[in-house]
């Protein structure tokens, strides 16, 4: 999964638990069916919590999780697709 | 199977026992059906918090939790009280304090932590250690939670007790609510948990 296939992003850098998990149900709520939503977050318990959120989630798919480093930063992407 | 059932010779069934089980499958099937419906139907999953504490660590675990839950799809019902309430006070919700007595992971000697302002300084550090490490503000995490559209209920016997007014909650905080409202709402809910 890279970016050129996520159709909306949402940045919670600097966000902690729970608005991570919080703000992605917001913007997952106002996605249409097929698209994947971008999820970039410097909260490392995001990739505990948001594939559980996933997980419980009817429709929610999590197609991807990946752990990067900006500017020395340690961030973390997830991907979500809403079913069609 | 009713004891009563006809034996019939060789085991076989009789044109009438055989529209008497076809009728008894579509009683089953129809009853089934009713409730597999009512079970879709019912409401979604439900947790209930009854909040008593107003200290500013213990205000977190209830909101946070909560607006979770919340994004988990579930039906959120916060019913606080005594001192549950100062978590649902407007002014008061700035401004949670944090005993620096009795907690032995205090890097500080209950003799020095019972001096005079020491709870309002452990406070004051540890609501610097919440904005320093990103960590949502109590204001914050209510208007997430009620935005989430969790209930934040205030318990209306100590509002009472304590002297409150309606009007000193953040907008949205529900009054007027008793222990048999919070008690039906636990009995209905998947969750329920006292904090």
């Amino acid at each position: 999964m890279s970016m050129e296939t996520a159709t909306e992003t949402l940045d919670v850098k600097g966000r902690n638990c729970p608005m991570p998990v919080i703000e992605t149900k917001g913007a997952f709520d106002d996605l249409t069916a097929g698209d994947v939503l971008e999820v970039v977050s410097t909260d490392s318990g995001s990739m505990s919590d948001i594939n559980g959120w996933a997980e419980a989630t009817e429709g929610a798919e999590l197609v991807d999780q990946e752990e990067t480093t900006e500017d020395g930063t340690a961030v973390y992407k997830h991907y979500v697709r809403k079913a069609e | 199977m009713s004891a009563d059932t006809p034996a019939s010779s060789g085991g076989e069934l009789s044109p009438d026992d055989v529209d008497d089980l076809r009728a008894q499958v579509e009683a089953l099937e129809t009853e089934v059906a009713d409730l597999r419906s009512e079970v879709e139907a019912g409401s979604a999953d439900e947790m209930v918090i009854v909040a008593t504490k107003g200290t500013l660590d213990m205000a977190y675990p209830p909101l946070i939790l909560a607006s979770t839950a919340a994004a988990f799809g579930y039906d959120v019902t916060i019913f606080h009280t005594f001192w549950g309430l100062e978590v649902l006070h407007e002014e008061n919700s700035k401004n949670l304090g944090l005993s620096a007595v009795g907690n032995p992971n205090m890097p500080l000697p209950n003799a020095v932590a019972a001096l005079p302002g020491m709870d309002r300084l452990t406070a004051r550090m540890m609501r610097n250690r919440i904005a320093d490490n990103d960590v949502a503000s109590v204001e914050e995490l209510i208007e997430t939670a009620l935005a989430s559209g969790v209930e934040l209920q205030a318990c209306q016997m100590t509002i009472d007790l304590l002297g409150y007014d309606e009007d000193d909650f953040y907008d949205g905080v529900t009054t007027g609510v008793g222990a048999a409202s919070a008690f039906q709402e636990m009995a209905d809910a998947d969750v329920q948990l006292l904090v």
